[in-house]
């Protein structure tokens, strides 16, 4: 059976079974490789995409059950054209191994969505979903505080 | 072109590294002998480091990036001493070679290691190369790369200002280096894209003049690091995301009981779910190829096996009660033995544990291959290239240089990915599937129970005071031999030899004691273990340090005072980080109620690092609220980078300290995700604040030792908040904490 499913704002067409979880709808057959791969369990938050701009853990999503748009790391900005979020990040030098940022961004991403100007209480409730084993969290907090700030200006 | 095309043939077109066009500076002396042992700084390793094309500079930076920033450090000190700034540079892995050799990495570095005696410090340099010892770890990649990397560059430098030399017909003093061009005295201005190929025939200079450090423009300043544009948008390529045309996904599922047999396996559910392509018998295991990664581990849990049994004791109380038998065994290691030891009723005796752990990077294990029959292409995340190279062939019944090694960048690795067989496994995968490539992606619960885990440790602490000094110091210390799992791993030798790692951490601290006797031992049997952040380290700095303040308060001292008492006439970098510390954190040696602070110092990795903690009950749960950092890392390339790894270290401790173990059932590890071997999260990770000290002496390493202090300084500060003394990790077993 065929799903249609919408990411980055392109529609596709999918022929998988309708229990595939998202993440691997993405990355495997659609070559989305930016979303990652970290538990399968909804544990640390590596899949997080957005869905209608909610942030939600990929890994933990049927295909059948995706209903709007999806939104990845490649849809938010790209390295010659990044979003706010992701400078505030590069400004940072927030990533080490890097593996779980295109989650904590969505996650952040999120949150700024909802809330422009978060605590750091907010933060943590937030983003405690969110897994780091390098532990760069002192950085993400800042950056997050710094997108906050750089998209209020703008 | 014949010299060129030599250097080009022999170190870039065998390998990863696409040149399109470029031209390799100062790789000459790759037409040295390279096994030459006596040369080892001005052999081969030098000179395979940069590359200049039309589009800038290619630093080749040979050492697996894995978050400890080496890709921007190493580059930054070729870049250095080229004169070009860092927004011109790219960094690439480039191919396995003994030219890349950590020449380092069999040096001592303790605080009173010798200073290199001439004959036995060169062998043991060039001994890497002659192994083959491309390994990224021990925190060894800067130091090694310290000198290598900025005469790489100046060697290139000075082959281009000779090149300009030759073009305008001036004399070398009426050239300069800068912004990656070389400049004359009239202004005219030469970028090295237009000298490179002319530079590349230009005899290299043996001794080429590096620069003041008064001058550096990079070294010592916090430098944007190159991968953060890739990392922060999704496009940075993990081993996990290599794609290519046709490939089909697979993943593992290996024998529960690590290293025991599987008996039978009963596949015919699984060969017939959705996406299955094929199920591959790998003799400790299976491997199922499906479409999808997903549908691959749902087959794979469909799969219904008989394994043998582990050999190594079933349960965790029998694991610890090997580690205790081994205490009755002759020693593996006496690192330290002097003065008199003797026993007495006063003596202040302990005995600590610690379990095994998981690295849990964020990645799992993974590996992708493409077998046709004469080749083997392999893209992996591993520390040592080499020797997976050579590994990968012997599986596959090919050749080393029929096997094509690209080191991706790595999800994590915390030493976990110092061991390679999922990269061994994945080539077995690929011959089965010849013409196919294959990503082979391991399950969180195949990789968390599959891992090369810390080894669990056991430590019996005496120690005897002498008014308010320590007089007598003694430490047994049992767990498996790190080195021996190394052997049988990478040599296929099955033996115990002396490890120093059981005791590293213990031994080898600068407290001076008068007499002192340090012990380690081996169990006979162990699950499988290997290289966990700072290694023996992180589990002996916690023994040490817990202990050391338990001497303190029974001599009614101040613990860091304490310390430092002991530690200053012994070594003054190490007393200097203490008092460090102590002043960033206005440490008094009082705390209000409702606070405790603790402290611990430990020299790991050739760099002191000290460590304050301050804790406070919410009621009647622990929060820790401070961490304060002061290291000396001799010479600093990048402040930031140092900021992060001493604060990524701690984490990474803090975490294990509190939270983190690794257990076993009827010979299968219990724990297999996230749920039950978690970390340290955004809510619960308090404040840092770091200083990086650059006293002068050698540059230190920084990726491993800024976790052996944490868990020590956290439960020395527990006490100090209620008098509860943490003997085990994790503390969550005796300490209910802040979630």
């Amino acid at each position: 059976m065929s799903y249609k499913i919408t990411v980055n704002g392109t529609s596709y067409d999918v022929d998988l079974p309708g229990e595939v979880p998202l993440l691997w709808v993405l990355r495997d057959e659609l070559g989305l490789t930016g979303t990652k791969f970290g538990c399968g369990v909804a544990a640390c938050g590596a899949c997080t995409v957005q869905v209608d701009g909610i942030a939600q853990r990929s890994c933990q999503l049927p295909l059948d059950a995706v209903e709007g748009a999806v939104t990845t790391i490649e849809g938010v900005g790209t390295p010659d054209n990044m979003a706010a979020i992701q400078k505030a990040w590069v400004d940072h030098n927030v990533a080490q191994c890097g593996y779980c940022q295109s989650g904590q961004i969505m996650q952040a991403a999120a949150l700024l969505a909802e809330n422009p100007d978060p605590t750091d209480q907010d933060i943590d409730d937030a983003m405690y979903g969110n897994l780091c084993r390098c532990g760069t969290y002192p950085r993400i907090r800042a950056a997050i505080h710094s997108a906050a700030d750089a998209m209020k200006e703008a | 072109m014949g010299k060129l095309g030599k250097i080009t043939r022999r170190v870039f077109l065998v390998g990863a590294v696409a040149v399109t066009g470029g031209v390799a500076v100062g790789a000459y002396a790759v037409t040295r002998d390279p096994k030459n042992p006596l040369k080892p700084d001005e052999g081969a390793s030098l000179n395979s480091y940069v590359i200049i094309d039309q589009d800038g500079v290619t630093v080749i930076v040979p050492r697996a990036e894995m978050g400890q920033g080496v890709q921007t450090s190493l580059a930054a000190l070729v870049a250095e001493e080229l004169e070009v700034p860092m927004d011109m540079v790219r960094v690439e892995h480039g191919p396995p070679a003994k030219a890349y050799a950590n020449n380092k990495f069999l040096l001592p570095r303790g605080y009173d290691a010798e200073p290199p005696m001439k004959m036995v410090n060169t062998v043991m340099e060039a001994m890497p190369r002659m192994l083959g010892m491309q390994i990224t770890g021990g925190s060894m990649s800067t130091v090694d790369a310290w000198d290598k990397n900025r005469i790489a560059g100046a060697a290139a430098r000075e082959m281009l200002i000779s090149a300009a030399a030759e073009r305008l017909g001036v004399g070398r003093d009426q050239l300069r280096a800068e912004n990656g061009a070389i400049v004359a005295t009239d202004g005219t201005r030469l970028p090295y894209a237009e000298l490179a190929e002319a530079a590349a025939t230009m005899t290299p200079p043996d001794n080429p003049p590096l620069k003041d450090p008064a001058d550096w423009k990079l070294i010592g300043k916090p430098l944007p690091k190159l991968d953060q544009p890739a990392k922060a948008t999704g496009t940075a390529p993990f081993g996990i995301d290599t794609r290519a045309d046709g490939m089909k996904f697979a993943t593992v599922k290996m024998a529960p009981r690590i290293e025991g047999e599987m008996v039978s396996y009963d596949a015919s559910e699984a060969e017939g779910m959705a996406g299955v392509e094929k199920i591959i018998d790998l003799g400790d295991g299976v491997a199922v190829v499906a479409s999808n990664t997903w549908l691959a581990i749902q087959a794979a849990e469909a799969i219904r096996f008989e394994w043998g049994p582990a050999p190594y004791g079933a349960t965790t109380d029998e694991i610890f009660a090997d580690l205790e038998a081994a205490f009755d065994t002759e020693p593996n290691i006496t690192p330290h033995d002097h003065g008199e030891v003797t026993e007495s009723d006063d003596d202040l005796v302990a005995e600590y544990r610690a379990p095994f752990l998981s690295h849990a990077p964020m990645e799992p294990m993974n590996a992708t291959a493409l077998y046709t029959g004469d080749r083997l292409e392999i893209w992996a995340g591993v520390q040592g290239p080499i020797i997976t190279q050579q590994q990968a062939a012997e599986a596959v019944g090919l050749k080393q240089d029929q096997v094509t090694l690209h080191t991706t960048i790595m999800g994590g690795s915390f030493g976990r990915r110092g061991f390679n067989e999922y990269a061994i496994y994945a080539a077995r995968v690929a011959k089965e599937m010849e013409g196919t490539p294959v990503n082979v992606t391991w399950s969180r619960e195949e990789d968390m129970r599959h891992d090369h885990y810390r080894p669990g440790a056991i430590a019996r602490m005496r120690g005897r005071l002498d008014g308010d000094r320590i007089d007598t110091f003694k430490a047994d210390l049992s767990a498996a031999s790190v080195m021996r799992a190394t052997m049988k791993a990478f040599m296929g030798i099955d033996r115990q030899t002396a490890d120093a790692m059981i005791t590293e951490g213990v031994a080898e601290q600068p407290y001076g004691f008068p007499n002192v006797l340090i012990r380690g031992y081996v169990p006979e049997r162990t699950p499988r273990v290997g290289f966990w952040r700072s290694v023996g380290n992180s589990q002996n700095a916690f023994f040490m340090e817990s202990f050391i303040d338990e001497l303190a308060h029974k001599a009614g001292a101040d613990p860091l005072a304490f310390r430092l008492a002991h530690i200053e006439g012994t070594d003054a970098e190490t007393a200097e980080v203490l008092r460090t510390v102590r002043d960033m954190a206005n440490w008094t040696g009082e705390t209000p109620e409702g606070k405790g602070r603790g402290v611990a110092v430990t020299y790991s990795f050739g760099t002191p690092v000290a460590e304050i903690i301050e804790v406070s009950d919410q009621d009647g749960a622990v929060k820790i609220d401070k961490v304060w950092i002061a290291a000396d890392l001799g010479k600093i390339v990048d402040p930031g980078n140092v900021e992060a790894q001493l604060i990524s270290g701690a984490i990474y401790g803090l975490s294990a300290a509190m939270l983190e173990e690794i257990t076993f059932e009827d010979g299968k590890v219990v724990e297999g995700n996230f749920w039950d071997h978690d970390a340290l999260r955004m809510n619960n990770t308090p404040d840092f604040e770091v200083t990086a000290l650059a006293l002068g002496g050698a540059v230190g390493g920084v990726g491993e030792p800024g976790t052996p202090p944490a868990a020590a300084a956290l439960a020395n500060a527990i006490y100090d908040l209620n008098g509860t003394r943490l003997r085990r990790m994790p503390f969550r077993h005796d300490i209910d904490f802040v979630t």
